[in-house]
């Protein structure tokens, strides 16, 4: 059977990545783990002499699963906006491979496949430090990796379809700062929600990066109910088809005008 | 000076085939085919039809619609209007077959330079959903023949602009393409270059390959298409083989002649109609930096030129004498100035 054509673009990716995944893996990697040595062990030790736990368990464990999710979104944020402006314009690789039997869609398809892709891989690694430092108390947390991937995709499926309809970068720093950067603070990643105002919190239900730190805390604490996980699967995958239903449509006007 | 390009359509190669259906043969067949973006008109109703084995040309200047003509034929870019088939299929319903089918080399080398040669056509061969073994197979004779077989493991982002075009076409060809689809192929390269590249193109002529180049080299036209079509603001102003265009629409050779300053030159302009007339010359035409006199018998042109202005001539007022003269063979250059009063690099 012959491969489906939006994962032969998947290929291309795949390969870019194999010659120069030392680009991508400090923060991809690096940076997350950084983070979990800094917050969850370090300052950790502060916020657990004082509160005792934090909904519960102990600061590293509450903080991996939201470090896991903030990681997957700012680089895939980052990813979909700039990677698709060179995939389109910089350096045109879409539009070679919109001249074979691939279409619009296809790739747009197979970006999205990749950035999931990537996700897991760089959570997998970080996910077994998290476990080794103590910080997954429960084996539903491979689940986490799944759970990365999609908190990946979610964004990147509407941002890689922003993009497709942009003729210049201006705007990406401005989303990066005043959305990417708001929500990676108070989407009950590094604190619970409860903390915040009450007045605020429901701006995050409707963002998928709390959905995604609610459902890989979950994961890794083992005590998500059932209703629950498949409340915030439902809003991934929303934001997931939404995004792609658009890209299609951006990628299709964007590469064959 | 005026094209008037349509109409003038009698006697041309593509009017003959126009009054019938569809030809089984043709490789690619447009009617009236049309592109708007918006409010612009890119390409305005054009006729085409590409043989098989045979290498047809879009000639004409930069904007003139022989980009986006390509882009329809190449089914990533959907017509506005009118007809075309590409190997007999109609690209608004079979886009994905007819693109597995043809072979594509882009105006600007869109290949993927921080990757190696060989993985450029590794992954061009799996858009194709090729089995590994025969993208090994065909990625190793393609090196092969864009001579790139020593580059193979280096990365392309180094590689001269003549040898990523060569790796264009090899990638172009992964497919085993029925026609191959080349925009401006030696556009940016260099003379040695692009008689290379010329080279290879001849070759995949002989095995058969239909090519269709567009380019605003009008030796580039001459030395490789069998039959070609002149656009201009996207229109079809004329079509024929580079000899016939040449014969039907401009004489047989061409006195160019250079003046010491604008002025001399607006003065010899406004007085040589009447000093060539006869002797075979049929018309001066005025560009930037020179005046082009049309005749058939360039020589004695040229002679009168030189004996019957400036202060060697017995007569009164003769205009100022020319800097230099030079007598040449008529090009599609000259047919292109006579249809639409300018030139191709314009």
């Amino acid at each position: 059977m012959a491969t489906p054509r939006a994962l032969r673009y998947t290929g291309r990716e795949i390969r870019i990545w194999q010659r120069l995944w030392h680009g991508s893996i400090f923060s991809g990697l690096a940076m997350p783990l950084m983070f979990l040595g800094a917050m969850g062990w370090g300052l950790g030790g502060l916020v657990d002499q004082n509160t005792g736990s934090v909904e519960g368990v102990d600061y590293l464990t509450f903080v991996a699963p939201g470090l896991l999710v903030v990681g997957a979104m700012q680089n895939n944020a980052g990813g979909a906006l700039w990677g698709v402006m060179a995939g389109h314009k910089w350096m045109g690789g879409y539009h070679a491979a919109v001249a074979t039997p691939l279409r619009p869609g296809d790739v747009f398809a197979g970006n999205l496949a990749w950035a999931a892709l990537w996700s897991a891989l760089m959570a997998t690694p970080f996910m077994l430090v998290a476990a080794l430092l103590g910080g997954v108390p429960s084996w539903w947390g491979v689940l986490a990796i799944p759970v990365a991937a999609l908190c990946a995709a979610a964004f990147a499926a509407p941002l890689a379809a922003y993009s497709a309809t942009q003729d210049s970068d201006v705007s990406f720093p401005i989303i990066m700062r005043l959305v990417i950067l708001p929500l990676s603070l108070f989407s009950g990643t590094f604190f619970p929600l409860d903390n915040l105002p009450a007045g605020i919190r429901p701006v995050a239900w409707f963002t998928p990066l709390w959905h995604a730190a609610e459902l890989a805390r979950g994961a890794t604490t083992g005590s998500i109910g059932l209703g629950s996980a498949v409340l915030h699967l439902a809003v991934l995958a929303a934001f997931i088809s939404v995004g792609t239903a658009l890209g299609v449509h951006t990628f299709t006007r964007r590469l064959t005008p | 000076m005026s094209a008037a390009p349509v109409p003038d359509r009698a006697g041309t190669e593509t009017a003959g085939e126009a009054g019938g259906d569809a030809r089984p043969g043709a490789l690619v067949e447009a009617r009236a085919l049309t592109k708007r973006f918006g409010s612009y008109l890119a390409v305005a109703g054009v006729d085409v039809t590409v043989e098989k084995g045979e290498v047809f040309g879009f000639l004409g200047p930069n904007g003139a619609g022989k980009t986006t003509t390509m882009r329809m034929i190449a089914c990533v870019s959907p017509r506005t209007d009118g007809e075309l088939r590409v190997l007999g299929l109609d690209p608004r319903t079979d886009g994905a077959r007819i693109r597995g089918r043809i072979g594509v080399v882009p105006q600007d080398d869109n290949l993927d330079t921080e990757l190696t040669v060989w993985d450029n056509l590794v992954i061009y061969g799996r858009y194709f959903g090729l089995p590994t073994a025969e993208i090994r197979h065909r990625a190793t004779e393609l090196l092969e023949f864009a001579r790139l077989t020593d580059r193979r493991d280096d990365r392309v982002d180094p590689l001269s602009g003549g040898m990523k075009r060569r790796l264009t076409i090899a990638r172009g060809l992964m497919n085993r393409p029925e026609l191959l689809l080349l925009d401006e192929p030696t556009t940016g390269l260099d003379p040695q270059a692009r008689h290379l590249l010329w080279e290879r193109l001849y070759r995949l002529k002989r095995e058969g390959v239909t090519l269709v180049i567009t380019t605003h080299y009008m030796e580039e036209a001459e030395q490789l298409c069998d039959r070609l079509v002149i656009m201009d603001q996207g229109r079809i102003a004329a079509a024929g083989s580079p000899r016939a265009l040449i014969e039907r629409h401009t004489t047989r050779e061409v006195v160019e002649l250079r003046y010491a300053s604008i002025e001399a030159q607006e003065a010899a302009f406004a007085r040589l109609p009447a000093l060539v007339e006869g002797n075979g010359a049929e018309r001066v035409e005025a560009l930037a930096d020179r005046l082009l006199v049309a005749t058939d018998h360039g020589d004695a042109t040229a002679a009168r030129i030189t004996e019957g202005t400036g202060s060697g001539s017995a007569d009164g007022d003769v205009g100022p004498a020319p800097t230099s003269v030079l007598v040449r063979r008529s090009s599609l250059e000259d047919v292109f100035l006579r249809l639409t009063g300018r030139t191709l690099e314009d």
